[in-house]
């Protein structure tokens, strides 16, 4: 192994990526697109409340207007009573709206109140909008409570008061960004080492290189070292610019770095080894987005692992970038050092695997 | 330097030895048995139709590809195992060089200079292939010519003993052929020996001290271009601009084989001084002739009778450098 040529071969490669715009464009410009895009889907969640037209069909009773100023009060929905148009119906009316999700008070709420006599409420959701309907659900069943204990001049024993998993200042940006670095520690070297081997082997780069005294391991080092640069840049820049732009809180800690060296290493020997099995660069791409593509939805990136079945969970445990972007959530986040050893550890187990058998099937000769 | 050389009887002067080569992929044989040498500091020129184990033999000696039997050395050295002490001593450029797009021919030259721990003056050596004016252009702009003359110039940072150049001026125009002869006649000079694969049998006639012909995966023929012209060549003829009562006149006379064809009479001149005859014959027969020239068969002329129709690669260069 010699450094020097380890350092020239890194130089090299660095300088034609750089004037390479797709390669600049998939390693830096597209994390900073993705945070960006994010930054703004998630700009304003958790600070409005719901939207939840209401129909108050009991003229405006003492009762009925205590119990809407109590939905208000709770802050996650915002009260906008409606009068429909003759004929209507509340449902048809929010689908004309598009809202997802209302409220009926049914005519003789406050006397039934007042008399102890059994009265419901009606919420009508949209159940593709499982996030409005659930916050809603969830301030209309609590001031209800609210009501009956009243009603019984009672009072609840037990109280729920709330905190979030990690710091109660993190977004759902904060919580994203383990993911989206995941994301961009998989796709820069899966893909480009996937179409750099298959292609330098058609080409006969590989055999070009066979006549100088560089080694395939001192390439191969020198590729791993610029996706190790590459993915840091990209991984700081992201975080900047998520705190910069969108307020994010999360920082890159001294526990995340063997995350950014170990992924690249895993995934350039994967893509390497994924471009040395394809006999055609064409055959390459089709093994590299077959391997790349589950990794990049199922892996936690953009969904938590836990929101998906039992079955497609055990799934998700058999991918490598699981692994990084759970250790990067342990150490991002949640400050678990512990558990985040044991991801590095299953990490470093794997990429070894893959840095072996790539070493193993990556020929620059022919018999 | 030159490493000791002896293989199956190979002199200890010779750069490369080659003895009963064989390669197979799977039941074909694309080399089939074949021996040669190159001596140190000479040019030897591998000529052969596509398909006829040329490529093959060529990667075999770059250590580029194993083979399936008999002895191999080149500077002394096995090219398969000791493929990466080899790479040090000699200098390949590769049938259709190719090499990394974004990447100007100056600094391949630095980076090359790295790798093979070397200070190459770059400036010099694209100068030297005539590619200074592209010196900072990107090698995916280069013209198919200018890629090879990289290929060229990089081939010799290493400042190699042995240069394997696989059709070196295939595709290139006149003046950067003439360019890169140059620089093989410079090599030779310098006491280098070079491995020339080529299309253009005129190059080869021109630049090699030895041919070999190659077909089907064996040697056909092998020595100077002369030697091969005079051994397997036509007699030289004298072609003369006349109608055939003067080839009926001259087998008469003189009892010599006349073709008439195409308004000319060729005279086969077993001996030199046979044209001499066949101008006296003439001036006395009193018939009518015109211009005429002594033809002799080149080593296309022989080629193209030993193997057959080259492949359509064969070009006619300019062999008047």
């Amino acid at each position: 192994m010699n450094g020097r040529r380890v350092v020239a071969d890194f130089l090299v490669f660095a300088r034609g990526y750089f004037r390479s715009p797709i390669g600049l464009f998939f390693s830096l410009v597209f994390p900073i697109i993705l945070i960006i895009l994010f930054g703004v889907i998630f700009q304003n969640s958790g600070q409005s409340a719901v939207n939840l037209p209401v129909v108050n069909m009991d003229h405006n009773s003492a009762a009925s207007l205590s119990f809407l100023s109590a939905l208000n009060n709770t802050s996650v929905v915002k009260v906008q009573v409606v009068t429909l148009p003759a004929g209507m119906s509340l449902s048809t009316w929010l689908g004309n709206q598009g809202d997802p999700v209302g409220l009926i008070v049914p005519s003789g709420f406050g006397a039934d109140f007042q008399g102890h006599t059994n009265v419901s409420v009606t919420v009508i959701t949209d159940p593709s909008d499982a996030f409005s309907s659930g916050v809603v659900l969830g301030a209309v069943q609590g001031v209800t409570n609210q009501f009956n204990f009243e009603a019984l001049h009672g009072a609840p024993f037990v109280s729920v008061q709330t905190a979030t998993v990690g710091s109660a200042s993190f977004t759902e940006l904060d919580y994203l960004v383990p993911g989206l670095i995941g994301f961009s520690i998989l796709t820069s070297p899966m893909f480009s080492m996937v179409e750099i081997t298959s292609t330098y082997r058609k080409e006969g780069l590989f055999r070009q290189l066979t006549l100088t005294p560089l080694t395939r391991s001192e390439w191969l080092l020198a590729k791993i070292l610029w996706y190790v640069v590459i993915t840091g840049i990209a991984a700081c820049l992201m975080v900047f610019i998520g705190a910069e732009a969108f307020n994010i809180h999360i920082v890159l800690s001294v526990y995340s770095i063997p995350f950014l060296i170990i992924g690249p290493l895993m995934f350039v020997s994967l893509g390497m080894l994924a471009g040395s099995i394809s006999r055609t660069p064409e055959t390459a791409a089709i093994v590299g987005n077959v391997v790349t593509f589950p990794m990049m939805f199922l892996s936690g990136t953009f969904f938590p692992v836990s929101s998906f079945s039992p079955g497609l969970q055990d799934f998700a445990h058999v991918l490598p970038l699981y692994y990084i972007i759970d250790g990067l959530d342990q150490t991002m986040l949640f400050g678990n050092t512990g558990r985040a050893l044991i991801d590095l550890a299953v990490c470093i187990v794997i990429a070894l695997v893959f840095f072996i058998a790539a070493v193993i099937t990556f020929k620059w000769r022919e018999e | 330097m030159l490493a000791a050389s002896r293989v199956g009887g190979g002199s200890r002067l010779d750069a490369i030895t080659v003895r009963g080569l064989e390669k197979a992929y799977g039941p074909v044989k694309a080399v089939n048995g074949i021996d040669f040498s190159v001596p140190a500091g000479t040019v030897f020129a591998f000529l052969g139709p596509n398909g006829a184990g040329k490529t093959t033999t060529t990667e075999v000696l770059e250590g580029l590809r194993n083979r399936t039997g008999g002895d191999v050395r080149v500077l002394g050295l096995d090219p398969w195992t000791d493929g990466a002490a080899l790479h040090r001593r000699i200098g390949v450029i590769p049938q259709d060089f190719r090499f990394f797009e974004k990447i100007h021919p100056r600094e391949a030259i630095e980076y090359y200079g790295v790798l093979f721990n070397v200070k190459p003056d770059a400036m010099a050596l694209l100068e030297q292939v005539k590619l200074t004016d592209k010196a900072d252009a990107m090698y995916e702009t280069l013209s198919g010519g200018q890629k090879q003359k990289l290929g060229l110039a990089l081939s010799l940072v290493s400042n190699p003993e042995v240069c394997f150049l696989d059709e070196p001026t295939t595709g290139l125009d006149p003046q950067a052929r003439r360019a890169i002869w140059d620089v093989i006649r410079a090599l030779k000079a310098s006491g280098r020996t070079v491995f020339l694969t080529t299309h253009y049998l005129e190059e080869a006639a021109l630049l090699a001290d030895t041919v070999a012909i190659i077909d089907h995966g064996k040697i056909i023929v092998r020595g100077t271009p002369d030697e091969i012209i005079r051994q397997h060549g036509r007699p030289d003829r004298i072609s003369v601009e006349a109608g055939p009562e003067v080839a009926r006149y001259l087998q008469t006379k003189l009892g010599m084989t006349a073709v008439a064809a195409n308004h000319h009479v060729d005279v086969e001149l077993p001996e030199k001084t046979d044209a001499l005859r066949v101008l006296q014959a003439l001036e006395q027969s009193g018939l009518t002739w015109g211009r005429f020239s002594v033809i002799r068969d080149t080593l296309e002329d022989v080629f193209v009778r030993m193997v057959g129709k080259m492949d359509e690669g064969v070009v006619h260069p300019e062999a008047s450098a």
